[in-house]
């Protein structure tokens, strides 16, 4: 993860915290997502994603993790997953897939993990 | 004086609501869940308040991150249900009841509750979820007017969980101070344990959630006490969450009676638990 740890900052492995550094960064990509519940605006994104991205002022990091589908970018780069969760839908994915993405599992695996009762630390 | 008649505390998961809405409560992966809602909703269902209070955060859908109010309620006379992306739920609009509103803004405002007031809000699953587990055929109205209180439990820093026990306080009183004769329920919304993101997703930690289930019953002021840290290392990123069901806790008198709970893994990612107490006074 590349969350800056600062004075005060909650430090706990595997966990993002969408905190206020991070929703700065993130927050032009956050909009983006959010802009994704319209159906026309959907349609517009597909037709061209870059454009789409730029429109939406990205950064240059931003819109390759976007173009990318690179989930776990996205989340370093400030996406609050109930936002980067938009374009997840849109794409059919699940937040099992998303699971199976940030955990290195695979979809099958985590799925497999959560109805055999979740996952535990250590 | 209105009186609260009942707490309901529940996950809103939303594909708890979207297995209701696609006919898949007798599936395998989902039968008992649903199972566990029934003892809930049958006792509910003969105990209608006038007016319930919701306690919920939104999802991206009715507001963004452009404004972040800790606390917020709504005074609304009707509440849209918000179309997340790929139509709404088939569930009804929400009909408000600003004249308690209103009453409860000033109330909560006189206490130190300064409250973010939402004239008009569409309601996600976050809001809409919780009414299905209380009555799963709504028909064309849910079965009371409904008010939303939003917690912002998504951005760090959260409320703690003693300003959402204390919040809970003030709504009891508040709530027992409206000059007219009506019986409220509460519900507090969201948990139990789960995380979405990190190499620590999918965690769950059900000797926390149990742990929090018993004692959200009997020493709620235990669960007040927790850090913002705490809460996040125990219950998870998102499981965070459980701090609004201290909002419906602290409105209810310190003695209750359990009515039914359930827990249940998994609900998706998340493990989702409810817990029903009546809050009247036991008879003689």
């Amino acid at each position: 993860m590349s969350t800056p740890t600062g004075a005060g900052r909650l430090d706990l492995p595997g966990t993002p915290i969408f905190d206020g550094d991070t929703s700065r960064r993130g927050f032009r990509m956050n909009k983006l997502f959010m802009s994704l519940r319209d159906a026309a605006a959907r349609e517009r994104f597909l037709a061209d994603e870059a454009a789409y991205c730029r429109e939406f002022r990205l950064s240059a990091e931003q819109e390759q993790a976007v173009l990318a589908r690179d989930w776990q970018a996205m989340i370093d780069l400030g996406g609050s997953i109930f936002y980067v969760y938009k374009l997840a839908m849109m794409d059919g994915r699940s937040m099992q897939y998303l699971g199976g993405v940030f955990t290195g599992m695979g979809e099958d695996d985590f799925l497999a993990a959560m109805r055999a009762g979740g996952r535990r630390d250590g | 004086m209105a009186e609260v008649i009942w707490g309901l505390a529940t996950s809103h998961v939303p594909s708890i609501g979207a297995a209701m809405d696609r006919g898949k409560t007798e599936d395998p992966a989902w039968q008992a869940l649903f199972d566990g809602y029934a003892p809930a909703r049958a006792w509910l269902a003969e105990h209608r308040p006038d007016v319930a209070v919701l306690v919920y955060n939104d999802h991206a859908n009715g507001i963004d991150l452009d404004f972040i109010p800790t606390f917020g309620l709504g005074t609304a006379e009707r509440y849209e249900v918000a179309d997340e992306g790929y139509g709404r739920r088939p569930v009804p609009d929400v009909l408000g009841h600003p004249e308690l509103s209103f009453h409860l803004v000033e109330s909560l405002v006189d206490e130190g509750f300064d409250l973010t007031v939402f004239q008009e809000l569409a309601v996600d699953h976050g809001f809409t979820v919780p009414l299905s587990v209380w009555t799963p055929d709504p028909g064309d109205a849910w079965p009371c007017p409904v008010i939303p209180l939003l917690v912002n439990v998504i951005q760090y820093p959260q409320p703690t969980a003693a300003r959402c026990y204390a919040l809970g306080q003030a709504l009891g009183r508040a709530i027992r101070s409206f000059p007219g004769d009506l019986t409220v329920g509460v519900l507090g919304t969201g948990g139990m344990s789960h995380q979405l993101a990190g190499t620590r997703a999918g965690f769950i930690n059900p000797d926390f959630d149990a742990m929090w289930m018993e004692a959200v019953e009997k020493d709620p002021a235990r669960l007040a006490a927790l850090s913002r840290e705490e809460l996040i290392r125990q219950a998870g990123s998102e499981g965070i969450e459980l701090i609004m069901w201290l909002v419906m806790r602290g409105a209810l008198d310190e003695q209750v009676t359990k009515v039914h709970s359930d827990y249940f893994v998994p609900a998706s990612n998340t493990a989702a638990g409810i817990a029903l107490f009546d809050n009247r006074a036991p008879e003689a």
